[in-house]
Formats: structure tokens, sequence, C-alpha cells
């Protein structure tokens, strides 16, 4: 199985201001089997960290590789779930998600089904020919879910994907998230500024930090597993390892927040 | 309440055209303004009658709209034809838009009536001349409506297409002219509307048949009746061009305004 790696990858951008380093020196690797989520606040470059490993944007030095073979731009090995969704308003749910099969050239019929097939499997099945702009916001990401996995990516870029969502929904997205990740075995790169999302969701956490956007530290976590195992969301998120972790993450962000500033001052 | 407020508009628009309507067949009925100027609503309504049976100039009201519904229609082709792809390549290529743009933009602001004589010089005095200043006057709001459309596109959605796999053809066809198609279909709202406009003048050259020809030649003829049921013709088929691309915005891009 592949490995999706970013090797000491930095992106700065030229502004009237001079340099601005949005990325420095970033390795991570995104093996298949694995959920690694980067966690950290407005700013600290996971965006442009996700930009980099989707191909949208080309790292000033470093690189991304898969398989060992490098990553030269966008691809359906590596499928993105985008935050304000990025779907087709004027398709249905349905073409939504068999887009990237048309893409390539399949049949109408045959990937009519393939996206009856995807929808049914993040609960959509009875919403096939809805119009985009007939669902919640909630929907919608479970439409570009879909979407993402109908083309059967390696990897699944997911950039806050449930950022926008309410408590409620979003509890409900990570659960659907954990059990079609176990069900794929892809490889999903996540990132959220959600502290809690995180710890839910990793197997393997790195935190962020800004100015320039680093990897300050790096985490083991087994919460994800313990879910899949049948254990209650509600007990884990209780479970007074999450909650000491929770604390040890949040205090974390603070520390390195303070120390940029200082740094910056 | 909302059933009521419409009610209510309606009524409003009702009464301003009645009172209109009552305005003008008082001043003509009371022999207050000459039927030379003022002919009443009876005489007009008449005088479409016998325009529709007998005709008016050498041709019968049915062959005067063709003849200008013909001319609009084709410079519209060509117009939709040239004018969406010149207007999203100006958006997709920052160059191209900063070669064509400046002759667009100097063009554009000229009234048809003022190159109308050049184009006569040019191209003579047959139809070419009439749908060619038609086909300009579309062109322009039509290409500068396109090329704002593409540059409005989300880039996440481009994005998206981008890492499904499509390539530059598929991105350009399946993805940014959808997204851009509601304002290519407001800018050929307010295309045809000028292109409609521009008609007129473009009948004054040399034609003999065409709604603007008949009202143009009615006046010269001081047969007022024949102007006004003209001019009402060329309102009221403006007014079904309007509703149709209305549908057509509402069939094809309802998305847009559905949010």
């Amino acid at each position: 199985m592949p490995v999706l790696s970013v090797e000491r990858v930095s992106v700065t951008y030229r502004s009237k201001r001079g340099a601005v380093a949005a990325l420095a020196d970033v390795s991570v690797d995104v093996p298949s089997g694995e959920i690694v989520v980067a966690l950290g606040a407005s700013g600290c470059g996971k965006s442009t960290l996700l930009n980099v490993m989707a191909g949208f944007l080309k790292p000033t030095t470093g690189a991304v590789t898969v398989g060992g073979l490098p990553v030269t731009g966008p691809g359906t090995d590596r499928a993105v779930v985008f935050q304000d969704d990025a779907l087709m308003p004027w398709l249905s749910a349905q073409d939504n998600v068999a887009f990237g099969l048309q893409m390539r050239g399949m049949g109408q019929a045959e990937r009519r089904d393939a996206a009856r097939e995807m929808l049914a499997q993040v609960g959509l099945e009875a919403f096939a020919g809805h119009a985009i702009h007939e669902m919640s916001g909630g929907m919608r990401q479970r439409v570009g879910l879909a979407r993402a996995l109908a083309v059967k990516p390696d990897f699944l870029l997911m950039d806050e994907p449930l950022g926008a969502l309410d408590e409620l929904t979003r509890e409900r997205m990570q659960m659907l998230v954990l059990n079609l990740w176990q069900r794929s075995g892809k490889g999903i790169f996540l990132i959220t500024h959600s502290i809690e999302e995180a710890l839910f969701l990793a197997t393997r956490l790195v935190l962020l930090s800004p100015r320039p956007g680093r990897i300050v530290q790096r985490y083991e976590t087994g919460f994800a597993r313990r879910f899949l195992a049948g254990e209650p969301v509600r007990a884990i998120k209780a479970d007074p390892a999450f909650v000491a972790m929770r604390e040890e993450l949040s205090n974390a962000i603070l520390a390195h927040e303070e120390e940029a500033l200082a740094h910056v001052g | 309440m909302s059933a009521d407020r419409g009610r209510s508009n309606a009524l409003a628009t009702l009464a301003s055209l009645g009172a209109i309507l009552a305005l003008w067949w008082g001043v003509t009925a009371s022999g207050l303004i000459a039927p030379l100027f003022l002919p009443g609503p009876s005489e007009v309504l008449l005088r479409l009658v016998d325009l529709a049976r007998h005709g008016f100039v050498g041709a019968s009201l049915l062959q005067h709209m063709a003849a200008s519904l013909a001319r609009v229609g084709l410079a519209m082709l060509f117009a939709v034809i040239t004018a969406i792809p010149v207007g999203m390549a100006m958006g997709l290529y920052p160059r191209i838009n900063a070669a064509i743009d400046p002759l667009i933009e100097f063009y554009r602001p000229v009234p048809p009536l003022a190159y109308l004589p050049l184009m006569v010089i040019w191209f003579g005095i047959g139809e070419l001349t009439k749908i060619l200043l038609i086909y300009l006057a579309i062109f322009a709001p039509l290409a500068i409506a396109t090329a704002s459309g593409v540059r409005r596109v989300d880039p996440g959605r481009i994005r998206a297409a981008q890492s499904l796999g499509a390539n530059r053809d598929q991105i350009a066809w399946l993805v940014i002219f959808p997204s851009a198609l509601p304002d290519i279909l407001t800018g050929l709202r307010i295309a045809l509307g000028v292109g409609w406009s521009t008609l007129v003048a473009a009948e004054l050259v040399a034609a003999t048949r065409g709604l603007g020809f008949m009202v143009q030649s009615a006046s010269q003829m001081l047969v007022t009746d024949v102007v006004l049921a003209g001019i009402f013709v060329i309102a009221l088929i403006a007014l079904a061009i309007e509703l149709v691309l209305r549908w057509v915005e509402r069939r094809f891009a309802g998305w847009a305004s559905a949010g």
C-alpha cells in the first residue's frame, strides 16, 4: 500500500511586505489505513499544506511523493473534500457524485449506478435526484465525500470539511468519516482547528504552529480505533484520557502561540 | 399578506394603464388633438387589424415582423456563437482580455447610428449591413457579461474538478461555462434589448420590409395610426423576448438564485 509523503516542504509567498513563510520545513507521512490529522489555529499554514499535497500549489522547496513518485499536480489518487463543499450547483446530487467518473469517460448508466452506490454509503440514497440548494450543509458535505470516494482514490484530503456544521451534525459526520475509513482502508489527511475533532478522528496527530507554519508536536492516538471497536462516542469523549489529552493539546497550542508572538515582538 | 400585496400591486398597474388609456381616449374623442398628431385608441386598434389583413407598403404585418425577427435572430445567433467563446477567453486569459477589451470598450458606447454610415460605405445597403449593425450591438454586452461571469467562478470549484481528473477542456465547458451561465443569460437578455432597439436604425437603410421600415415610411407619409400601431408591435415583441429569456434563465440557471 502506498504512502503519501511530504518531504521537507517549505512554501514562501511574496507579498508587499517581503517574503512570507507559510510553511517551513514540514515533513509528514500519510500511510494507507491511517488518519493523519493536522491541528492548528488559523494562519498556521494547514490549508497551504493540504493544497501542496493535493497538487494545487507547488512547494518552494521540498517535495510531495506518492509511493516514491513525485506529485506534479492534482490527481484522482488524492481526492479532496472542501470546507465549502465546492459542489456543482447545477447538477443533482447524483450527477455531482458521478462527476469524476464522467471526466474519465465512464458511460452514463454505469456511472449512475456507481453514484447511487456511493450515495447509499453516505446515507443519501433517497436524495439522488435532489438539487444541491435543496440540501443542508451536512448533506452537502456527504455529497462531497461521496464524490471524492467515487473516483476510488488512494488518499482522501479533507480541508476542514466539518468546520461549518453545527455541533450535532458535526459529531454524526465524524462517525460517518470513521466508518467510511474503516470500510475503505484509505489514507486520510484531515485538517481542523477543533481539538476534540482532531483527537477523536486521528490515528496520528500533528500539531502546527503559525509564523512560519511548522509541525511542533506529533502524537499517536487510539480513540478512533476504540470507536470503531464499538465504544460509544460519548464514552470516548468523556474518558479521562481523552480529556487530559485535550487539555494538553490546548496548552501546547497556547504555549506555541505565545512563543511565536514573543518571537515577533 | 403577500397575496394581498400582489393583488394591490396588480391593481396599481391596471390603474395607471387605464388612466393613460382614458386620457388618450379623452383628448382624441373630444377633438382636443387632431387625429393627424394622435389618432384615438380605437383607430389604432382598427389599423392594427387592417395591417394584419392587408399590410402596409407592400408587405403584410406578419412579413414585416418576420423580416425584423429574422435580422435580430441571425445577429443573435452569430453573436452567441462568437461572443461567448471570446468572452470565455477574455475571462480565462488576462492577456487576451488586455488585447480585446479596449476594442470592445471603444466601440460599445458609440451609438450604432453613428457608425452606420461607415458600414454602408464598407458593406453596402444590403442585409449584411443591417445584420452586422445589430450583431455589433449584441456582441459587446454579451462578451463582457461572459468574461465577468467567468472571472467570478469559485476557484474551489475548479480545484475540485482538477482533483477529480478533469482536463482543461472539461474544466472550461463542464465547470466554468455552467458556472458563468447565469451571467451569460443575463448578458444575453440585456444584449437582445439593445439589439432590438438597434433594429429601427438598421432598417432605415434601403429596407423594403421590417417593422422599423414600416414605422419610418408611415411617418414620412404622415399615417400616424400605423406609426403608433408599429410602435406597439415593436414594444410587444420586446416584451415577449424578455419574458422568454427570463423563462430560459429560470429553467437553466435557476440554481443561481435558489442560493
